[in-house]
């Protein structure tokens, strides 16, 4: 067993099984930390590939400001398992998504059975890649544009929080 | 190097766990975190695809992908906050004033 298949078998199951906590976790609190498990997988994953800077990003971005947002509003709510338990109106959907799943998952195999995403042929890798200064450049030179309209969208959030937050004067 | 379809098929794994969760919790922010999930495993599938063609314009996608999760989970959190505040609990399930 080479040391790819070792790390992806290793880094694979703690991903999928730390995401298979995520949706089954009755307390919201373990819910994220299990999330932030499956980021740090994700961000080996990447280091893996090549990706050094997003890696970076990943851990710093994902598992350091959003999952610190979540353990936030988390607390504040303290919906600790609340919400739940009280009734469900849809009791159905559960296996029916379940279902769907399965079935999505086979029709992933049967296109991969099919042989039909073949495996580019990697040349050797430049000695820059994964690193800040190709991605900089590219930013600001083929995807300026998308760029700018990123910027934008964050503007837009920015100032939807803060009038989502902002308390009534009535 | 292993063959792309196992970086594909983990992605595809991970999409359906989150769409899997989209569908049977009803809490808003396990929810939110499926949908998190769902965008990770884009980017996995992303990087690798970067990876195996030896060009870096994934990762463009990928940054691009972390700033759109980070702007609706602000947007997002915050309207979770705001119902609380008004009805004192988020059941999705029982928010439906507005429907038709």
């Amino acid at each position: 067993m080479s040391f790819e298949l070792f790390a992806f078998v290793i880094l694979g199951l703690v991903a999928v099984v730390s995401g298979i906590a995520v949706i089954t976790a009755k307390n919201p609190i373990h819910a994220v930390m299990y999330l932030v498990t499956n980021f740090f997988a994700l961000a080996m994953f990447y280091l893996v590939l090549a990706a050094q800077f997003i890696a970076f990003l990943q851990i710093l971005v994902y598992a350091g400001a959003i999952m610190v947002l979540f353990l936030f509003v988390v607390m504040i709510l303290n919906l600790t398992g609340a919400i739940e338990s009280v009734r469900d109106k849809l009791p159905a959907q559960k296996w029916i998504a379940v279902a769907l799943a399965v079935v999505l998952m086979l029709e992933f195999a049967a296109i991969a059975g099919s042989g039909s995403i073949a495996t580019p042929r990697a040349g050797a890798l430049a000695e820059s890649f994964g690193t800040s200064k190709p991605i900089g450049l590219l930013l600001y030179s083929q995807y300026l544009l998308p760029f700018e309209v990123t910027s934008v969208l964050l503007l837009i959030a920015m100032v939807g929080s803060i009038v989502l937050a902002r308390r009534r004067e009535d | 190097m292993l063959p792309i379809t196992y970086y594909v098929g983990l992605s595809a794994m991970l999409f359906t766990i989150g769409a899997v969760g989209v569908l049977i919790r009803r809490n808003p922010i396990i929810m939110f975190m499926s949908i998190e999930l769902m965008l990770n495993s884009a980017n996995l599938a992303f990087i690798s695809f970067s990876r195996y063609l030896n060009r870096m314009d994934g990762h463009i996608f990928v940054f691009i992908i972390m700033t759109v999760a980070a702007a609706e989970v602000a947007v997002g959190l915050g309207i979770i906050v705001a119902i609380f505040k008004s009805r004192g609990d988020v059941n999705v399930d029982d928010l439906s004033e507005m429907k038709g």
